[in-house]
């Protein structure tokens, strides 16, 4: 078990730049998740890490060791793929004895026959089954260790990829979007059991996923990459509360953060021709956006905000407003009650949590509010 | 749905009709070989047609043929002379083919366009320059001849190279990451994932090798070194090419072995088509 850290990586693929400069740590038993758009350079990172790519620049340590020569087989790091890449031609105890085998057993000793004139070999072997075993109960697939790739379900095979990363005790995990090739319910199932895995092991964990609520889920941190960067690393809640800026805000949370652009007019933002109560630290006639989490948006006959129903869509106790701010769309989730009865064309107000408003400037930096209000 | 089966059988009958009298055209001179290897001289060059014989002269014919001339000798030479040649070929074009799907480095393309320009090159074409080099060396009639040239099968490094580029990368890096070697992922990930290629390469080589007559003729003289192909023109040039009926019966002894394997190669060639199970 380790720490993971990577400082200064470059990777270009045939002129195009993939990552520039990118430097993470992870503490020892730390769970990372690394999120972005497809294209972001996320999977790049991570095969890097497991020595799989090359970078063109920039060192990986593990441990405290640096790997950034090692073959992948030496940097002791398991990985889970998004397609599984399970062995079909194995059954699935075999799949999961492999990484044991080729470093428990003597190369005479892996092979069919052979195996029987080395000595030593038999106890190895009869070791590798026991953890296997051991392995494949902590995932539940027990029973299906006679059985090969092919005849298993998609969520079993994904246990049983988790146990060939598992089985070794690697100092770290890596996973490239394990989840995606799953249906919904399995998807949540499964992201609880990979959290739970991972506080029973213990092994740090490197996660990638464009899907933000595994990130927010799963993660002790999130490190959000857009174009071959990092744009913010930090805890889930605080990502989500204290964004750096406007790209990081409309990449977590679903629905997206709204955003209303303005310019400040005697200390207060104007949207839309509304004066509305926050006041950004920046001169007069700048302009700023304002972006408004839509369940900070409360439906009230007196609110500042004026905007028209556009549709409905119920989520059960909540529904989500979508409503049209003069040319800015706004969404609010409000409770399904306050929503009831809205038509598409009818005019409603709002009063948002202003406290709560992040502000950015044009150009998507964050900015502070000038009053010191409470921030939440 | 009782009446069903009935009516798909009515609607396939014509193609089964055309596909019966195809396959009963290429079979006709298979079993003209085997009804003359059971009838007496007489009776073959009968105008009359019958598959059966009025005399039946199978002892007598099978006898002379597996007398006559060392014809078991011949089948074990053809057999050792297709494993020694499919070892190789394996041996070689696995490696190599992994090599040209799977790994990146300089000169790749090159390498396969050299590849795809010994496909267009006929055997015959070397054939004396490379039996030059055999007599130079003092290896004419010997098992080095007749299987060194073709160890290494072009063909072969096609075959396999676009069967293991269809196998996922994905594959490749889990075996890295499990700890096997470039060598080891070869033979113990990608070839056992190519079963279904393997096995018709397999059929295509031995088959050819079984049958070539070609090469063996160039390079063999002692009749104890000869093919099965070969072999039954040793056969007919002892016995003045007249006693047909024996001479069928060396045909039939000869390539009874390649239908048995064929029928039983066809067998796991349909097995591992629907077991490889690749996805995922």
């Amino acid at each position: 078990m380790a720490g993971i850290s990577i400082e200064g990586v470059r990777k270009s693929f045939g002129g195009a730049a993939i990552l520039h400069d990118i430097s993470l740590d992870l503490a020892q038993g730390e769970f990372l998740s690394l999120v972005g758009p497809s294209g972001c350079g996320k999977t790049t990172l991570l095969r890097i890490i497991a020595g799989l790519e090359q970078a063109d620049a920039g060192r990986v340590s593990i441990g405290g060791q640096d790997v950034t020569r090692l073959r992948p087989a030496d940097r002791d790091v398991a990985m889970v793929f998004q397609n599984y890449a399970l062995y079909p031609h194995l059954t699935v105890a075999q799949n999961m004895a492999v990484p044991l085998a080729m470093r428990r057993l003597s190369v005479l000793g892996r092979l069919p026959l052979l195996r029987h004139l080395s000595p030593g070999q038999a106890a190895a072997r009869r070791g590798i089954m026991d953890d296997v075993r051991q392995a494949a109960d902590m995932l539940a697939i027990g029973h299906l260790l006679d059985r090969r790739p092919g005849q298993l379900s998609g969520g079993q095979r994904q246990r049983v990829a988790l146990g060939r990363a598992v089985v070794r005790h690697p100092a770290a995990f890596l996973m490239d979007e394990p989840l995606s090739n799953l249906d919904a319910e399995l998807r949540a199932r499964t992201r609880k059991e990979i959290v739970q895995l991972h506080r029973r092991a213990g092994v740090t964990t490197v996660y990638v996923t464009h899907d933000q609520v595994e990130a927010m889920t799963m993660s002790d941190r999130v490190a959000l990459m857009q174009a071959g960067r990092i744009l913010q690393i930090g805890k889930p809640r605080t990502m989500y509360d204290d964004p750096a800026s406007l790209a990081v805000a409309q990449f977590l949370g679903s629905p997206r953060i709204n955003t209303l652009p303005g310019t400040v007019d005697e200390g207060r933002v104007v949207v839309e021709g509304l004066r509305l109560p926050v006041h950004p630290a920046a001169a007069d006639g700048t302009g700023v956006t304002v972006g408004l989490r839509p369940e900070t948006l409360r439906l009230t006959p007196a609110g500042p905000l004026f905007a028209a129903v556009e549709h409905l869509e119920s989520l059960g106790a909540d529904s989500l407003l979508h409503t049209r701010c003069g040319a800015t769309p706004l969404v609010a989730r409000v409770p399904a009650a306050a929503a009831d009865g809205l038509r598409p064309g009818e005019a409603v107000r709002f009063e948002a949590d202003w406290p709560a408003a992040l502000l950015f400037t044009a150009e998507g930096a964050r900015l502070a509010h000038a009053r010191a209000m409470a921030h939440v | 749905m009782n009446t069903a089966p009935t009516r798909s059988l009515l609607a396939d009958a014509p193609r089964l009709a055309v596909l019966s009298l195809a396959a009963l055209v290429v079979l006709a001179p298979y079993l003209f070989m085997l009804s003359a290897s059971v009838k007496p001289g007489g009776e073959i060059f009968q105008a009359s047609l019958n598959l059966w014989p009025r005399h039946f002269y199978g002892w007598e014919n099978y006898h002379k043929a597996l007398t006559a001339v060392p014809l078991l000798r011949f089948l074990l030479n053809g057999a050792i002379v297709c494993a020694i040649v499919l070892f190789f070929q394996l041996l070689f074009a696995v490696p190599c083919a992994y090599a040209l799907a799977k790994l990146r480095w300089p000169g790749r393309g090159l390498v396969f366009a050299l590849v795809l320009l010994g496909l267009l090159i006929p055997a015959h074409v070397p054939a004396l320059p490379l039996y030059v080099a055999f007599a130079k060396l003092g290896l004419l009639d010997s098992f080095t001849a007749l299987t060194a040239p073709f160890a290494i099968s072009v063909f072969a490094i096609f075959m396999f190279r676009q069967a293991f580029k269809a196998l996922p990368d994905e594959l490749i890096q889990a075996a890295r990451l499990d700890g096997m070697g470039e060598l080891a992922i070869v033979w113990r990930v990608i070839l056992p994932n190519a079963w279904p290629t393997a096995t018709a390469f397999a059929t295509f080589s031995v088959v050819a090798h079984w049958n070539d007559l070609f090469w063996p003729l160039i390079v063999i003289q002692r009749q104890s070194m000869a093919t099965p192909a070969l072999g039954v023109l040793f056969f007919r040039s002892q016995e003045g090419g007249n006693d047909i009926g024996a001479l069928m019966a060396a045909s039939v002894i000869t390539t009874l072995p390649m239908v048995a394997a064929f029928l039983l190669a066809q067998r796991r060639f349909i097995q591992g088509v629907a077991t490889a199970g690749l996805k995922g």
